[in-house]
């Protein structure tokens, strides 16, 4: 039983590995005002102001933060919204 | 200047000159974007998605002509309602955008840094006037934003 269940766990491992979720970075810039930047989070990610504000922050004072992540083709979509709103956002497999 | 109404309008207060001025940028970019496309003030509008110059062209291809898409049609609302007292939520939608798009390209012809308004601007220096519009723009987006972000 326990072996089928570490089996299980490997195969687990193993798919997710293939699978790595694509993360999605926002970058600072100094034209974009912070205001903005919290509303478009908010709009295009459904975040709460509390949320929103926060990464908006952690995009403002370390730089960057990551804001979204999942496959491939949902990072793609949200890095081309987010263009869209000319915020400066890339992409890449965490 | 923004006030927003039952159903998601904004009540817009704005000078009539104003109003002329936002139409005259809007209508400008316009003919910007529809020239060279290699315009370097326009590269902040259009980041690289990818490092990987592969993956990047293909990111162009899939979305390059949509985004450019958007852009004109926000600025192309913006300059057809700016005579307006009222805008509809999907109107508001395209001014956040247009202006936006507005100041990111004077931001990267002026060169602007976090530090650019940090000292009174010099009534010698040569970027004063389009500073000052780039003010005005910024000044105008913050409105917007608030009166479009939730409770």
């Amino acid at each position: 039983m326990t072996s089928t269940i570490e089996l299980e766990q490997t195969r687990e491992a193993d798919h997710a590995e293939r699978d790595l979720p694509w993360i999605v970075i926002v970058w600072n810039d100094p034209i974009n005002l912070m205001s903005y930047v919290t509303l478009v989070f908010q709009k295009l990610f459904g975040y709460s102001s509390a949320k929103a504000t926060q990464l908006m922050l952690q995009v403002h004072n370390d730089g960057k933060a990551v804001v979204s992540s999942g496959t491939r083709e949902k990072a793609e979509h949200d890095v081309a919204r987010l263009h869209a709103h000319g915020l400066w956002a890339t992409m890449r497999q965490d | 200047m923004f006030e927003r109404g039952a159903g998601g309008e904004l009540e817009l207060r704005l000078a009539r000159d104003e109003r002329a001025l936002l139409a005259g940028f809007a209508t400008e970019l316009r003919a910007v974007l529809d020239g060279d496309p290699g315009d370097p003030s326009l590269r902040r509008l259009f980041p690289p998605a990818y490092e990987d110059e592969d993956d990047e062209r293909g990111y162009r291809e899939l979305t390059g002509e949509g985004l450019l898409d958007g852009r004109r049609e926000a600025l192309a609302l913006l300059a057809k309602t700016t005579d307006r007292e009222r805008l509809s939520a999907e109107e508001a939608d395209a001014w956040l955008r247009a202006l936006n798009d507005l100041r990111l390209v004077l931001g990267t012809r002026l060169d602007v840094q976090e530090d650019t308004f940090a000292e009174e601007l010099r009534p010698d220096d040569p970027r004063a006037p389009a500073l000052a519009v780039y003010g005005y723009l910024s000044w105008i987006q913050e409105q917007l934003v608030e009166a479009l972000s939730p409770e």
